[in-house]
């Protein structure tokens, strides 16, 4: 039925498969619709954030697809600016994923602040000095990169290639890709940087407080090398989900391999400097403010196993199984570091956000817990839909991957 | 345009003797009343109800008959900034919209309630938790009688934004307007009080402004026995607190075992 | 945001900060005017257009 639009050369399931395999996403949509409207219609009470927990689960699901999302501009840097060409063959998934995740983690924030139709103020009545300015700037601004950079995958669908003027714009805006990666990778600099900036200059938090290099504390360098390290693993995860549920291979190894082994020497380094953080950190600034490392964990849900799990089981370790070629080369061992990896950055984002505002500054202060509503979970949940949402209509409908057919001769000659 | 007045300027201050303060409660109430705080039908959720002056209580951990009980108020501790763009009070310089900025001539850390776009990075930030969010609209039901209390003088918050503690700003300005029309420029000590120093019937709270050496909030500011919560953090409070109870000044800051030191006998 | 604003203020803070923003939005928005006028220009048949 929709065949005319599926791309050529390539093989897609029936127009009703498809239409059920988007159900239980439309359904998070609807869910996040709902929790929504609610927080916009009733107000931000319909979470479970509070005075203490001003910055909850939202907070951390932005920071975590920002981070995760991170891919996008890291991939295009290596492609465009640097020239691996091999990753030519990921770049349109990787900019895809970067824009459901950006898109989505801009949603969500509209949905966060208090008076949302007030957002603009920001860019307004900007305070330069605020990390979160910074934040906001680079990544409004990013968005409409990525946005550009989508531009053209959405332009090679085999409908829109029909019209002239489309295809040519779209093939004039592909030959300057190089133009928007390069910006692309210089905001995305400043506003991963700036997202651990945020935490690192409240001075007056001692568990998220860092001192650094001038006005940036170690978090901003910190959370930019973490981004990258882990970005491609993202983008390995989603591609290989993808090649799963369809079924057939997308990517040839050289470009997958090449992710890989990038990460894997970021993430070596990021580990190293990490570590060094922390100990700087646990005996250097933290005795300064009269206070010992376990103090931040004398209390509470959030225990030392949380920064044990952070820095050795989502980091060393699978720091170490991406640095051996062997293990790189076996899906299993690939899949498991980059899971391990991914949810050794949420965690760290975790420890950041909801850690920081458990903790008692004040001495007679006490430890608090958070746990979201439904609500939460649903805008939460629904960007999840979103995203697989919009990355399977991508899918079926644009050419994403461009070996795809080359890879898959048997299967795509009955292909319409 | 932004030239600093700092040090020509006033420092509004406050300074609090926990050895007087009973815990009656009484600041919290008449601040509330003051400044037109919503209260709602449901107040049983502490984590979003809204008191810009706060009363801890806290005990000296020992047992019984040793034990000991004090009460920390706690407004806004309109930390300073050095007026030079260096060092901020730590929600000044992480608010995104600059809806909240040091008066120079005052020193009090003021909030834009109708710019603040509720992001409550200064929520975070700020280490007393003296920053309330409208979790809900105001609740002011015409026929209850919540609605007699309001105060024209200050505006109310709708929901969505942040507010704390402004030192009765709007009491300084009613001040200011009484001495222009009496053709005087300075107010005298006392002219000027917050709602919490005028309503505190043990007179625990002093207030006034910390640059005239002439008022007693100065001077006692001076004391040895003076301290601010979390002096360390560097956030130069201008909340002073008095007690000659070590063990109340030690749960003022964190500190590692003998980096307290107790104050040397005083001597009249 | 912009030298008429309120809140802008001449110093080196501002310059640095406004300066990177308005430099990347302007190569952005070069790239797409760019983009465009060589649509137009091809589809006017003064450019060849290059086939991949």
């Amino acid at each position: 039925m929709d065949s005319p639009l599926i791309p050529e050369g390539v093989k897609r399931c029936s127009p009703k498969v498809f239409f059920f395999w988007t159900l239980p996403w439309i359904g998070l949509l609807l869910w996040g619709g709902v929790a929504a409207v609610l927080c916009l219609w009733k107000g931000l009470n319909q979470t479970n954030m509070s005075n203490i927990f001003a910055f909850a689960l939202w907070i951390v699901f932005d920071l975590g697809l920002i981070a995760l999302g991170a891919g996008a501009f890291f991939t295009g840097f290596l492609t465009y600016i640097i020239g691996r060409k091999e990753l030519k063959n990921i770049i349109n998934a990787a900019v895809i994923i970067g824009f459901i995740c950006y898109s989505g983690a801009v949603a969500m924030l509209g949905i966060d602040i208090g008076q949302p139709i007030r957002g603009w103020f920001i860019f307004w009545h900007a305070n330069i000095h605020s990390m979160l300015v910074e934040v906001s700037f680079c990544i409004t601004c990013y968005l409409g990169v990525l946005a550009v950079e989508f531009i053209p995958i959405i332009l090679e669908n085999r409908k829109i290639q029909e019209v002239k003027e489309l295809r040519l714009f779209g093939h004039n805006l592909h030959e300057i890709m190089a133009v928007f990666a390069a910006t692309g990778t210089f905001l995305s600099f400043f506003h991963q940087g700036s997202l651990g900036g945020m935490f690192g200059v409240m001075y007056a938090r001692p568990f998220a407080a860092r001192g650094g290099f001038y006005i940036w504390p170690w978090t901003f360098f910190l959370f930019i090398l973490s981004a990258i390290a882990v970005g491609p693993c993202f983008t390995i995860l989603c591609t290989r989900l993808t090649e799963a549920i369809s079924r057939k291979k997308l990517v040839p190894d050289n470009a997958i391999q090449l992710l890989a082994k990038i990460s894997a020497w970021l993430l070596s380094a990021y580990m190293v400097l990490k570590i060094l953080d922390t100990l700087v950190w646990m005996y250097g600034s933290v005795p300064r403010e009269g206070l010992t490392f376990m103090d931040f964990f004398r209390q509470g849900p959030y225990g030392v196993w949380m920064l044990v799990v952070e820095i050795i089981i989502c980091g060393i370790i699978p720091a170490i199984i991406l640095m051996i070629p062997n293990a790189r080369k076996q899906q299993g061992w690939l899949i498991t570091a980059s899971l391990l990896a991914c949810t050794g950055i949420v965690l760290n984002r975790f420890m950041f956000i909801i850690v920081t505002l458990a903790i008692p500054v004040m001495p007679f202060g006490r430890f608090w817990s958070y746990l979201p509503t439904w609500q939460e979970w649903g805008l939460s949940l629904a960007i999840i839909g979103y995203g697989i949402l919009l990355f399977s209509l991508a899918y079926r409908y644009l050419p994403v991957f461009p070996k795809e057919s080359e890879l898959n001769p048997a299967l795509e000659t009955r292909a319409t | 345009m932004m030239e600093e007045q700092h040090d020509h300027g006033h420092r509004f201050g406050m300074v609090i003797d926990l050895d007087k303060c009973t815990g009656c409660g009484t600041c919290m109430v008449a601040c509330a009343a003051e400044n037109n705080v919503s209260v709602r039908p449901d107040e049983s959720d502490k984590q979003r109800s809204i008191t810009w002056m706060q009363l801890f209580k806290i005990t000296n951990g020992k047992e019984f008959p040793d034990t000991e009980v004090s009460y920390f108020p706690r407004p806004c501790m309109q930390c300073e900034e050095d007026g030079h763009g260096g060092h901020h009070p730590t929600c000044v310089s992480v608010c995104v919209a600059t809806a909240t900025r040091v008066d120079p001539n005052t020193g009090i850390v003021s909030q834009i309630y109708t710019r603040c776009i509720g992001c409550r990075y200064c929520q975070a930030a700020c280490p007393y938790h003296a920053r309330y969010f409208n979790w809900w609209d105001g609740y002011f039901p015409k026929g209850k009688g919540l609605e007699k209390y309001l105060s024209p003088e200050v505006s109310p918050r709708m929901r969505g934004v942040v507010e704390k503690c402004t030192f009765c700003h709007h009491r300084y300005m009613r001040a200011k307007t009484q001495a222009y029309a009496e053709d005087r420029r300075e107010l005298e000590e006392g002219e000027y009080v917050t709602a919490c120093t005028e309503a505190c019937p043990a007179q625990a709270i002093t207030f006034g402004d910390l640059n005239n050496p002439e008022h007693k909030v100065s001077q006692l500011a001076k004391s040895p026995y003076a301290f601010r919560l979390l002096e360390r953090i560097n956030t130069k409070p201008k909340v002073y607190y008095l007690s000659t109870r070590d063990w109340v000044r030690k749960m003022a800051d964190n500190y590692l075992p003998g980096e307290f030191k107790r104050v040397k006998k005083v001597t009249g | 945001m912009t030298p008429f604003s309120f809140e802008w203020q001449w110093n080196v803070e501002y310059f640095i900060f406004f300066g990177f923003l308005y430099l990347a939005l302007t190569v952005v928005g070069c790239g797409l005017v760019f983009a465009g006028i060589k649509t137009a220009l091809q589809l006017m048949g003064f450019m060849r257009e290059r086939h991949f």
